[in-house]
């Protein structure tokens, strides 16, 4: 600290800091991507192990003889359901009240705020209907969830066969310390978040359901089961929750040890583990896999039922039946002992809850990531270090300045791009109905137009008001401005990155080079292309194709550009539906943030 | 030497014939023995077995005066009784929640955990520290945690719990104390003391039934011990003790038998009766028989010509007796082994009249809210509910925000008593009296915000969450034999025009869940990085602050050149000023 205090110490340090800024901010740029892109060498990781010793996996009786009937079960439900045409509520309740649950029903309701083209679903009504197998001489205090989507066609039948064998076979045991509740969830996700809502009493996203009869008390952990098949060649996990929040790692190692005992082929991200990892091929196998894990993480989407209950504090992970690799083959026989080992589970605590994962046996924890961040970050601080410097110095050349920068000059900007920001968050969803009127789309292409429309608008807008309210811009009145705008890009991506470090990272890729690059006094045509292409919105675009790339499923410019389309609808649904803050986060702040940087490159 | 022997002998046989003559007289006035097992097939195929062992001794120490033969009463427990001066003393044990949607209600209900009432005598002065006292006590007799029962977790309810035996005297609230432990597990080994008080032990009768391993492979384990003073005759101009001993199990078939529907006492107990207690005045098995006239949903053996009814909760039942004190019930074989084959499958959930439920609700950390529901299923008649709510101190209340609504309207409580918690000192109790309308689900909530407490303050394995006890609902409700609409049947006319009768409600009590919350928790790897974090950021900031704040700034001179230096020693040799 005596450097600090030495005036000329400090005075050297500055001069080095501001000479060598641009240099240190390349340096620190590439050793942030490739910290990054080391986290998915195995020797740079920690191996997977149990925090938790009451999770001993030796206690698990390894037969489960009822796989057959489980998947008659699951034909069963199949018939039934082709038969009612969507759930067929009777015959579940009479199916699980054969198995000697307690078996209740809730219905709900939902309308969209803009039809949803994937599923083709705008008014949604559905039943969901679940079974307590209460567990002897236990108060009530605890649960756990198994559940299963009811999915319309012919997906997941077996899922609910097996739900339904599990319940048998669970029924009969007498070891449990905790209820387990059985579910089957109509409409996937939205019949998820009614029960949730229901189940907790609260109304976060504004949908109608009917109050739950029977409760179980505060529940531990669930697991969701997704499963199409008849047979099952590998069973993959899937962690990535609502917002980027994930389960406690304890869950992902108490899966994978499972798996290991019983010998069955376990995935992530559909990928499976390779012991080459001194290979460039393993090297890239596990790259792919840590890309696919932080691409699905920043979209902050729930990528399976699971994904809800993390709200809850609940622990959660959706188990998904695979047959794809040919050459190894194993039944459901096998699936059920790791759900049935699975649920001993307690409240998990010890483990990470913030990870990520190049492969189901090692995993990169937070202390290891968060310097790649770090470093991105620390390139704004200079450049705000640097303009600082600037700043304060000039003061003494301009002692008479006639324009001495005021608060109005820099706030007139962030008011108006923040205002953008509004517009951007508020207009699509409202003004649908006047769009369909007027244009020849529909309700989705609406709101999804509008929005690019309003995004596009705003960049037109902040660079022609700010003269009209205050008059000519200064020198000093865009270093100011960058100044703000390059702590709040960085308290903002800091922030980000605490809550969901995928999603802070991957805007940090794109907007800090932007940020750390952009003055009036550069080339404005190749600067204005270089800064759109690294607004919020192309970065959406890039992931988009990006991610079909990763998931070995590359997509031509067309139908990459339809599924972007379809992307920014689902996000908005995603925050409409179930309270994700991706949507409302870059509409509010981020967008409006690079608004600033645009503003300064057209700085007159 | 002659005169002396003479003497002495005589005192010896006067000694022996007045030990004699008080044991004769004991005989006749000091207590009996009553034994009951009740067996109840229940509506979804599990069985209710019901032992209960009362011992009655016609002694009064309520005057003060010491006793010192006790007989078949428990001698530990009449030491305790007289010791701390306690008019009525009540304690369960309890495994499991009692699903009163499958079972109905229970004949002795109790909360999961541990509950412990005590009425004191008037006499008592310092109450708390007799409590205090009396807990540590029952805990080693019964082999429990009941010294974990303190002032933060110990309530006096204003009404919801009243004496049971006789009331002589002033039923003045101060004198009660009322606790549970709902994290108490209950395992063998609060069982043998419990058999222990048992005049005949596991050894005889009734109670060698009590095997452990079978009464803990069950869906519902309670036991209990309530000892009240009773009248001693009509006239009530003496009273006496009365202990009661409950052991109340509902054994799951589905999962013991197999998928075969019958069971039988050997099947549930690992062992058949062979003989009563020699020392019960009465020992009695009753089977209710009530759903099964024509036998249509089981099958029972043996069969017995006794039967007997009696309005047991509001409901006429029938039982089938079996009397262990006369040898005809144990037939030729010397052994009875009760068998019951079931025809019928399982049932659907029944409706009782009162039930309820209680969860929190909300997310996150910081707040919350407790719901309790509690219906009414009868079709036209509303009754009274008291409800105690007792909630711990970490869990602090927003009274402000109490609801209590019936039917989409609020429903007023016409009494509410509400004492604040003190924070690591005593709970919040809530006591209300509010009325049910018919065919209602009235739902009481009350927002809550969740402590953070000291470090020290937190259980073993806080993530797991902090218990909250039970509410208790006292209530008089209805009897399903006043609804009877052909009462006309049995009765003449003229008796039944008011639908008041003697049994048209019943007391029942019902017990809700406990909950568990989670409470804002640190990692407890924590401190030591804390304590490191903060030290050196104390280190760092406060050191450069204060280098900062106290040294003088000063420009220095420039270095003096060699050649100087060494003319400056020069001149300083020659007592010249330096240069």
């Amino acid at each position: 600290m005596g450097l600090l205090s030495d005036p000329n110490r400090r005075q050297a340090l500055i001069n080095l800091l501001t000479r060598l800024n641009a240099p240190i901010c390349f340096v620190c740029y590439f050793a942030g991507v490739a910290w990054f892109m080391g986290l998915a060498f195995e020797p740079f990781t920690l191996r997977t192990y149990m925090s938790e010793n009451a999770m001993g996996s030796t206690m698990v009786e390894e037969r489960f003889p009822a796989g057959e009937r489980a998947l008659a079960t699951g034909r069963e439900f199949a018939a039934h359901k082709k038969k009612v045409g969507g759930m067929p509520v009777d015959w579940l309740v009479k199916t699980m009240q054969a198995r000697g649950l307690e078996v209740f029903t809730q219905s709900f309701s939902r309308t969209l705020p803009f039809p949803d083209e994937n599923t083709e679903r705008y008014v949604v009504k559905g039943t969901n209907v679940y079974g307590i197998l209460r567990a002897p001489r236990a108060p009530r205090t605890e649960a756990l969830v198994l559940s299963a989507p009811c999915t319309p066609g012919d997906n997941n039948n077996q899922a609910v066969g097996l739900l339904l064998g599990l319940a048998h076979y669970f029924r009969n045991q007498v070891y449990w310390a905790k209820d387990i509740i059985f579910l089957v969830n109509e409409h996937d996700l939205i019949g998820m978040q009614a029960w949730l809502e229901g189940y907790h009493h609260t109304n976060v996203t504004g949908m109608d359901w009917s109050p739950l009869q029977g409760r179980g008390g505060s529940i531990q952990a669930a697991l969701s089961l997704e499963l199409s098949s008849d047979v099952v060649t590998s069973l993959d996990i899937v962690l990535e929750g609502l917002n980027g929040q994930l389960p406690n790692l304890d869950l992902a190692n108490l899966f994978y040890a499972f798996c290991q005992k019983i010998g069955v082929l376990c995935t992530i991200q559909g990928k499976l583990q390779r012991s080459d990892w001194d290979s460039a091929s393993g090297y890239n196998h596990a790259v792919q896999t840590m890309m696919l894990m932080v691409m699905k993480q920043a979209s902050g989407r729930p990528w399976g039922d699971h994904g809800l209950f993390l709200r809850y504090h609940i622990e959660a992970a959706t188990v998904k039946g695979v047959n794809s690799f040919r050459h190894y083959k194993t039944d459901l026989n096998a699936y059920s002992p790791i759900t049935a080992g699975i649920y001993r589970l307690t409240r998990l605590h010890q483990s990470y809850f913030f990870y990520l994962l190049p492969s189901l046996s090692h995993f990169v924890s937070i202390g290891y990531y968060m310097p790649a961040f770090g470093l991105l970050a620390v390139i704004l601080l200079l450049r705000a270090l640097d303009l600082w410097v600037q700043l304060s110095a000039q003061p003494s050349r301009t002692e008479d300045g006639v324009s001495n920068p005021g608060v109005l000059s820099v706030l007139t900007p962030l008011v108006i791009s923040h205002l953008t920001g509004a517009a951007l968050y508020m207009l699509p969803v409202r003004f649908q109905e006047v769009a369909v009127e007027h244009f020849p789309v529909s309700e989705t292409e609406a709101v999804v137009l509008t929005a690019i429309a309003v995004y596009t608008a705003g960049l037109a807008l902040p660079h022609n008001t700010h003269r009209l309210l205050s008059g000519e811009g200064t020198e000093m009145g865009w270093r100011v401005l960058k100044l703000v705008a390059l702590l709040y890009l960085a308290v903002l991506l800091g922030c980000t990155a605490v809550i969901n470090f995928s999603l802070g990272f991957i805007l940090a890729l794109t907007l800090v080079p932007a940020a750390a690059y952009v003055t009036p006094h550069v080339p404005k045509a190749l600067s204005a292309f270089f800064l759109v292409a690294l607004s919020p919105a192309c970065t959406l675009l890039f992931s988009v194709f990006f991610f079909q790339e990763l998931q070995e499923m590359p997509v031509s410019f067309q139908d990459g550009w339809l599924l972007y389309l379809s992307v920014i609808a689902q996000g908005m649904l995603d925050h409409y539906l179930y309270g994700s803050l991706v949507f409302p986060l870059v509409a509010l702040l981020v967008y409006p943030c690079w608004l600033l940087f645009w503003n300064i490159l057209f700085w007159k | 030497m002659a005169a002396h022997r003479c003497r002495y002998l005589a005192c010896l046989l006067l000694l022996f014939l007045s030990v004699i003559l008080v044991t004769m007289s004991q005989e006749t006035t000091l207590g009996h023995e009553q034994h009951e097992l009740v067996i109840r097939p229940l509506h979804s195929g599990d069985i209710y077995a019901s032992f209960q062992f009362r011992t009655v001794w016609e002694t009064d120490f309520m005057k003060g005066n010491k006793v010192s033969h006790y007989r078949l009463f428990p001698k530990s427990l009449g030491q305790v009784i007289s010791k701390f001066s306690v008019r009525e003393l009540h304690i369960s044990f309890t495994q499991g929640y009692w699903r009163t949607m499958q079972w109905g209600q229970p004949f002795i209900p109790s909360p999961p955990g541990a509950e412990l009432w005590v009425w004191f005598q008037d006499s008592v002065t310092d109450v708390d520290a007799t409590w205090k006292e009396l807990t540590n006590v029952l805990s080693g007799i019964f082999c429990a945690s009941l010294n974990f029962i303190d002032s933060t977790n110990t309530l006096q309810p204003s009404a919801s719990f009243k004496p049971l035996g006789i009331g002589n005297g002033t039923t003045d609230h101060r004198f009660l104390r009322y606790a549970t432990l709902p994290r108490e597990i209950v395992c063998t080994e609060n069982l043998t003391p419990w058999k222990k008080l048992l005049p005949c032990g596991s050894k005889a009768g009734l109670a060698v039934l009590l095997k452990s391993e079978k009464l803990f492979h069950s869906s519902f384990h309670s036991q209990s011990v309530h000892i009240r003073p009773v009248c001693q005759d009509r006239q009530c101009k003496s009273s006496s003790w009365e202990l009661r001993q409950a052991l109340n199990v509902v054994f799951d078939l589905h999962t013991s038998g197999q998928s075969k529907r019958e069971w039988s006492l050997f099947k549930m107990f690992s062992r058949t009766l062979t003989e009563a207690c020699p020392l019960a005045s009465s020992s009695k098995i009753y089977i209710d028989v009530t759903d099964n006239p024509q036998e249509e949903q089981f099958e029972l053996s043996p069969a017995t010509p006794l039967l007997s009814q009696a309005v047991v909760l509001g409901d006429r039942r029938t039982f089938s007796v079996y009397d262990l004190t006369q040898q005809v019930t144990f037939g030729t074989v010397r052994s009875l082994n009760l068998m019951i084959r079931w025809k019928s499958s399982e049932g659907d959930m029944l409706r009782p009249l009162l039930h309820a439920e209680r969860y929190v609700t909300g997310y996150g950390l910081q707040t919350g809210e407790i719901h309790t529901l509690m219906y009414n299923n009868h079709p036209f008649r509303s009754f009274p509910v008291l409800l105690l709510d007792s909630v711990p101190w970490y869990l602090r209340l927003y009274i402000h925000t109490l609801k209590v609504i019936s039917k989409g309207k609020d429903n007023n409580p016409s009494y509410i008593h509400y004492q604040p918690s003190k924070d690591r000192e005593r709970p919040h109790l809530l006591e209300m009296l509010l009325q049910l309308p018919p065919h209602s689900v009235t739902e009481v909530t009350v927002q809550f915000e969740r402590a953070l407490l000291k470090w020290t303050e937190y259980t073993p394995d806080p993530n797991h969450g902090f218990y909250v006890g039970s509410s208790v609902i006292s209530s008089l409700v209805p009897s399903t034999v006043a609804m009877e609409t052909n009462i006309t049947m049995e009765q003449p006319l003229f008796s039944s025009f008011f639908p008041c009768k003697e049994e048209s409600s019943y007391f029942a009590r019902v017990y809700t869940e406990p909950l568990l919350v989670n409470l804002p928790t640190p990692d407890f790897s924590m401190p030591y990085n804390v304590i490191c974090l903060t030290c050196t950021v104390v280190a760092v900031g406060y050191g450069s602050l204060y280098n900062l704040l106290t040294r003088s700034f000063q420009v220095e001179e420039p270095n003096p050149g060699l050649a100087k230096r060494i003319a400056n020693v020069i001149r300083r040799m020659r007592g010249v000023p330096p240069l």
